[in-house]
């Protein structure tokens, strides 16, 4: 399956999807020490967002969630690429300081946790299944 | 977007690594919402400051951008830090945080961005005149200087704002264009307005009003607001409705520019009177916190304080927070003298919100709708919501 959208930055990555229907908040809603969605009541509370291409409708909360990416990636704990429904300022200004490919505008509801999925960010182009 | 060759060489890196990552970080952002290209900006805020909300993370990234060679191509200012950057002993802060709060502003600083930490700049030298394109984090410094100075900037985080700041651009969408500027929605209040407090529980009953719509609203039946109470009215209806622009005929510059929206929301006395109780928490007797300036005081709020406390020992822990600036001037007149005499304490750079306190105290007397809501979501703190020399009183009895 090819999905093709939006370039929010640039660079080509490839994992296993982790996918939620909820908008996630980087600040106060993943712990920056360790990657794991700690938000109360989310979808993915308890799990890793470490290495996973992480996709999720949008995202919400404090400016300062940005600098979580940062941090996350600096410690190698960070997604290796995340998809949107519609990116915002917070996840869009992380991926770029993070270095963190980022595409948006696609289907997400088609997307399942568990798939192999590759996105280049400089195309905007999210594709499933063996390469 | 359409650039123009000095920003596209920006965006190729020929000013450096600082400042490709800040036009990239504007480019992207025009991009998601829809900017042709980008404006010059004048001023800049910068939002992100205490080491508390910025972390060590935050710390890094700023620390890398003033390696990188980035610069302010503007004048640019701080939000209020963790701390009294000078006399952060007594405000209970440990010197670990106060190491890093330090690391925070010296990068800043390497950066040419003025550190005073302010969160109202357009009291201390950063006020932009009416028109000018901006680039401002600070909900309620966003919302004055869209409503009250007519001056133009979306609501920036700690990041965007410091990419305007190093390119002196941002993305032309939003409030920097005319089309979203113009009021969607009627304001009728009908109710006597005077005390800071009653424009803080205006603006909450507005949030609750338009229940989370993000339209821009003309407030009529308001016939005096002084800056102070302007300043409050900001803080509050920033907080509670996210609002960062509105217009008031007779008291702000661009209400004239526009006729009323037809769709009309009234506010009575008895809804203001409610929104002020509901900010209220605590029983008299557990106030252990008492704090003035949220946002910042004027020199006016604190030559008045300095009036009320002569002479007179306040009996619990007063915060008279400000832009170092104005303390400076309140030193200068004797206001710092007369204040510190009677026990209470001036304190420059930080505010109740922003400083790590919480859990330290049990409840917080304030004339601020904004410092009550952050007290109790993000402090733990009960709150007594009072006007402004109630507040004072309260601190002496």
């Amino acid at each position: 399956m090819k999905l093709v959208g939006r370039k929010i930055y640039s660079g080509q990555a490839e994992g296993e999807a982790l996918v939620t229907s909820m908008a996630i908040s980087f600040f106060g809603g993943v712990d920056p020490e360790t990657g794991v969605v700690v938000e109360h009541g989310h979808e993915l509370e308890g799990q890793s967002i470490s290495g996973r291409v992480l996709v999720f409708p949008t995202g919400k909360g404090s400016t300062v969630g940005s600098y979580t990416l940062y941090r996350l990636k600096r410690a190698g704990l960070a997604p290796v690429a995340i998809v949107n429904a519609e990116c915002e300022t917070i996840t869009a200004v992380g991926c770029i300081i993070a270095e963190i490919p980022c595409v948006d505008r696609v289907p997400i509801e088609r997307l399942r946790t568990g798939m192999h999925v590759r996105v280049d960010g400089e195309r905007g182009v999210v594709e499933t299944g063996a390469s | 977007m359409k650039l123009t060759p000095e920003e596209q060489a920006m965006l190729d890196g020929a000013a450096g690594w600082s400042t490709r990552k800040a036009m990239e970080i504007l480019v992207t952002l025009g991009t998601i919402y829809g900017a042709e290209r980008m404006v010059e900006v004048t001023s800049v805020q910068v939002a992100g400051v205490s080491y508390d909300n910025l972390g060590e993370a935050g710390l890094a990234f700023l620390a890398e951008m003033a390696e990188g060679g980035g610069r302010a191509r503007v004048l640019t200012t701080l939000n209020p830090a963790g701390m009294d950057v000078e006399d952060w002993r007594p405000l209970g802060i440990d010197a670990t945080f106060a190491a890093n709060q330090q690391r925070v502003l010296e990068a800043f600083a390497r950066m040419g961005v003025v550190t005073t930490c302010s969160c109202t700049p357009y009291l201390v030298g950063n006020l932009p005149r009416y028109g000018e394109h901006i680039a401002w984090a600070e909900s309620s410094a966003v919302c004055y200087a869209n409503s009250v100075l007519g001056a133009r900037t979306n609501r920036e985080g700690g990041p965007s704002a410091l990419a305007a700041a190093l390119t002196g651009r941002t993305p032309a969408y939003g409030y920097h264009l005319d089309e979203n500027r113009r009021p969607e929605v009627t304001v009728q209040v009908n109710a006597r307005l005077e005390e800071n407090t009653d424009f803080g529980a205006l603006g909450k009953v507005i949030g609750a009003k338009l229940e989370g719509r993000k339209v821009v609203p003309t407030i009529v039946g308001v016939e005096r607001a002084s800056l102070e109470n302007l300043k409050s009215f900001c803080a509050s209806i920033a907080t509670y409705a996210g609002a960062a622009l509105f217009h008031m005929p007779g008291i702000t510059p661009e209400a004239e520019r526009f006729s009323c929206p037809a769709e009309t929301v009234a506010v009575s006395q008895d809804e203001i009177d409610a929104a002020a109780r509901s900010l209220s928490d605590a029983e008299p007797g557990e106030v252990d916190l008492v704090s003035l300036g949220c946002p910042h005081l004027s020199l006016r709020e604190v030559a008045r304080i300095a009036e009320l406390l002569e002479g007179k020992q306040v009996t619990k822990e007063f915060w008279i927070t400000t832009a170092r600036p104005t303390k400076q001037i309140a030193d200068m007149m004797g206001y710092t003298q007369i204040i510190e005499a009677a026990g209470a304490r001036i304190v420059a750079d930080t505010c109740c919100v922003v400083a790590p306190i919480r859990g330290r105290f049990t409840a917080l007397a304030t004339d601020s709708a904004k410092a009550c809501y952050y007290a109790r979501a993000k402090n733990r703190f009960k709150t007594l919501f009072m006007p402004f020399d109630e507040v004072v009183a309260e601190a002496l009895r």
